[in-house]
C-alpha cells in the first residue's frame, strides 16, 4: 500500500492556517472570526502530529493534547466574553465595536 | 520506574513562586463563596500575603538555581529577575485595587484568584526553557486577563476591550504555536538549548525553516508586547479594561512577553541573528514613533499612556536589536522601571476617574496640585520618569538601552530613538501643565482624599522609580549578571 507523503500533510496543515487568518481578518461575525482561531490551532495540531509521526517521537502527540486543553479553555472564556458583549450590545458584528474610537 | 526519577525536592523548590500562587488562587476561589462579599477586603490581604510569600519563594528557588523538570524549566539569575518583577507588579496592582473594587461594588474573591493566575502563569513563563512551556505559560497569564480585562461585565466599554483582547491574543497564540510547530518539525525538539545545538550543528535544517518559524513566533510575540505593525489593539484595550488591570496589563504580562522574547531569540535563534536583526530595527523604530506621535494626538489620558505604553515597547525592543548581553542587562533594567512608573501613573488615573470611571480625560486633571498637592507630587514623579529625566529610574532605563545600542553600532537607531523621547516629553508636560497651572476641575475637587491603601499604592512606585534613579547599580548589577542565559 502506498503511503500519503508526509508534505502533503503540512501543506494541508499550511492551508488550513491560511484559511484561518483569512477568516479571521475578513468575516464581520465575531463567531465566525472566533471559529477562525479555532481552525488556526487545530492546523498547527495536525502539524505537530505530522512531525511526530515523521520523527516516531510520542513528544509531538503529547503537545496537541496541550494545545486541545487550551483551546478549550480558551473556548470557554471567550465564549463567555462574547456573551457579555451581546448581552450588552444586541449585536455580533465586528464593526460595530467601535465605542472608544475618538 | 519510581516518580522519584522525574520529581524530586530540588525540582519542587525551584517551582515553589508558581506552586504558591497556584494554591492561593484556587484557595480564594473555594473561599469566595462562603465569605460574605460586601464586607470583604479579605480577599485583597489574602493574595497579598500569598504574593510575598511567591515573592520570599523565588529567593528560595533562586538558592537552589538550576534546571528543574529534566531542563523544562531554567532557573537562573534571569528567570529570577523577571519572576520577582512580575510578583511585585502584582502586589502594586493589588493595593490599588481593593478601593477601586469596592467604588465600583465589584465583587472582589475572583478579581485576586484570576490575578493570582495571571502571575502564576507569568513565572513560568519566565522560567521556561522549552517552547511549549512557555506555551502554556503565556496561555495561563493570558487567559487570566482577558477575564480581567472585561471583570465589569456591565460596563460596554470593558466587555469591548475583553473582546479585542480575547481576539487579537488568540489570533496571536495561533503564530506562535505555529512557530514552534516548526521548530519541532525542524530540530525535532521544544527545549530551546537543544534547539540551539540543532541549528548550529553539524546537519543543520534549511534556514528558510528556521527563518519562517522566526517570523511567525516574532508575529505571535510582537502582538502580545503591542509592537508595530501589530499594535492596534492596545488603545482600545488600555482604556477600556479596569484601570488598575490596565495598569497591570501594560507591564506585568508585557514585562514577562519580553523575558521569551529575549529568551528566545537570544538563545535558539541567535545563530540567524543577522537575518532577524533589520526586521526588529524597524520594528523597533516605527513603534516608538507611532506610538508617541499618536499619544500627541489624544485627550483620554488613558488612551494617551496606551499609545506611550507602544513607544515604550519600542525602546525595549531597540535593546534586542543590539543582540548582546548588555543588551539584555539594558531591556531587564528598563522593565522594571517602566513596571514601576507606569503603575504608579495608573494608580493615580483610577484615583481620579471616580465612580464608573468617569473623568478620564486630560481636563479632569487640571488643579489637581491645588487640591491635592500629594497626589500631585507622586503624578508628577511618574510622568517625569516616563518623560526620562535624571534621578529617576526612566532615565537610567532608557540610557543603558542607548548605551547597549551604541555599543553594537546602531547609531541611527539611536538618535532617532533620543528624537524620539524628545517628543514623548510634550505630551507628558501637557498632563503636568494641566495639574499645576489650571483652576481646578469637577473631578479633582471631588476626588477622595487618600486612605492608607491608596498612599502605599502611589509611594511604593514613586520609592521604586526614585531608587531605580539613584541607586541604579543594584539592580542593574543583578541585571548584568543574569543576562548570559543558558545557551
Amino acid at each position: 500500500m502506498t503511503q500519503v507523503p508526509i508534505s502533503w500533510f503540512l501543506t494541508l496543515s499550511a492551508v488550513l492556517f491560511a484559511l484561518g487568518v483569512a477568516g479571521f481578518l475578513f468575516r464581520r461575525s465575531i463567531i465566525t472570526v472566533f471559529m477562525s482561531i479555532e481552525l488556526m490551532l487545530n492546523a498547527v495540531n495536525l502539524s505537530f502530529v505530522t512531525f511526530a509521526y515523521e520523527y516516531k517521537q510520542v513528544n509531538g502527540h503529547l503537545f496537541t493534547f496541550f494545545v486541545m486543553v487550551v483551546a478549550a479553555a480558551e473556548a470557554a472564556v471567550g465564549l463567555a466574553i462574547i456573551l457579555t458583549v451581546f448581552k450588552n450590545r444586541a449585536t455580533l458584528n465586528i464593526d460595530d465595536m467601535d465605542s472608544m474610537k475618538d | 520506574m519510581p516518580i522519584s526519577n522525574f520529581i524530586n525536592a530540588g525540582d519542587l523548590i525551584r517551582f515553589l513562586p508558581e506552586i504558591i500562587l497556584s494554591v492561593a488562587g484556587t484557595l480564594l476561589m473555594v473561599l469566595d463563596p462562603l465569605v460574605n462579599r460586601r464586607s470583604s477586603n479579605l480577599f485583597g490581604t489574602l493574595s497579598l500575603l500569598a504574593l510575598i510569600g511567591a515573592l520570599f519563594g523565588s529567593v528560595a528557588a533562586y538558592a537552589q538555581a538550576g534546571p528543574a523538570f529534566g531542563g523544562m524549566l531554567s532557573v537562573d539569575g534571569f528567570a529570577t529577575f523577571f519572576r520577582m518583577l512580575v510578583i511585585v507588579v502584582g502586589i502594586l496592582t493589588v493595593l490599588p485595587s481593593y478601593r477601586f473594587l469596592a467604588r465600583q461594588d465589584a465583587e472582589t474573591g475572583e478579581y485576586h484568584a484570576l490575578l493570582l493566575y495571571s502571575i502564576a502563569g507569568q513565572c513560568v513563563m519566565v522560567s521556561a526553557n522549552d517552547l511549549i512551556m512557555i506555551f502554556i505559560g503565556l496561555e495561563i497569564s493570558s487567559i487570566s486577563s482577558y477575564v480581567l480585562a472585561g471583570y465589569l461585565r456591565d460596563d460596554k466599554r470593558a466587555n469591548e476591550a475583553a473582546l479585542k483582547y480575547f481576539l487579537l491574543g488568540s489570533f496571536a497564540t495561533g503564530f506562535f504555536l505555529y512557530g514552534v510547530a516548526l521548530i519541532y518539525g525542524a530540530t525535532g525538539t521544544v527545549n530551546l538549548t537543544l534547539a540551539r545545538a540543532a541549528i548550529t550543528g553539524a546537519n543543520s535544517p534549511s534556514p528558510v525553516f528556521i527563518g519562517v518559524a522566526a517570523a511567525l513566533m516574532f508575529v505571535g510575540l510582537g502582538f502580545k508586547v503591542s509592537a508595530w505593525p501589530f499594535q492596534m489593539w492596545a488603545p482600545d484595550v488600555y482604556q477600556g479594561a479596569p484601570t488598575p488591570v490596565t495598569a497591570f496589563l501594560s507591564t506585568g504580562p508585557k514585562a514577562a512577553t519580553f523575558a521569551i522574547f529575549l529568551r528566545i531569540f537570544m538563545t535558539a535563534f541567535e545563530p540567524i541573528g543577522n537575518g532577524w536583526e533589520p526586521l526588529v530595527w524597524i520594528c523597533a523604530l516605527l513603534s516608538m514613533t507611532i506610538g508617541n506621535f499618536a499619544a500627541l494626538l489624544q485627550s483620554n489620558v488613558k488612551r494617551l499612556l496606551a499609545y506611550s505604553s507602544i513607544a515604550h515597547a519600542g525602546y525595549v525592543l531597540v535593546a534586542l536589536t543590539a543582540r548582546s548581553d548588555v543588551g539584555t542587562a539594558a531591556a531587564m533594567f528598563y522593565l522594571a522601571a517602566y513596571a514601576f512608573m507606569n503603575i504608579g501613573a495608573f494608580a493615580v488615573i483610577s484615583h481620579i476617574s471616580g465612580k464608573g470611571e468617569r473623568y478620564q480625560n486630560l481636563e479632569d486633571f487640571a488643579g489637581l496640585a491645588q487640591k491635592q498637592p500629594m497626589t500631585a507630587a507622586l503624578l508628577t514623579i511618574f510622568l517625569l520618569s516616563l518623560i526620562g529625566v535624571p534621578l529617576t529610574g526612566g532615565f537610567f532605563g532608557k540610557f543603558y538601552i542607548f548605551k547597549a545600542a551604541l555599543e553594537s553600532h546602531l547609531v541611527w537607531l539611536t538618535v532617532l530613538g533620543l528624537l524620539n523621547s524628545a517628543v514623548a516629553a510634550y505630551y507628558y508636560l501637557r498632563i503636568l501643565v494641566m495639574m499645576y497651572m489650571h483652576e481646578p476641575s469637577e473631578a479633582a475637587s471631588g476626588a477622595e482624599p487618600l486612605t492608607v491603601g491608596l498612599k502605599a499604592a502611589l509611594i511604593l512606585p514613586a520609592l521604586g522609580t526614585l531608587i531605580l534613579g539613584i541607586f541604579p547599580s543594584w539592580v542593574l548589577d543583578f541585571a548584568g549578571k543574569s543576562s548570559s542565559l543558558l545557551k
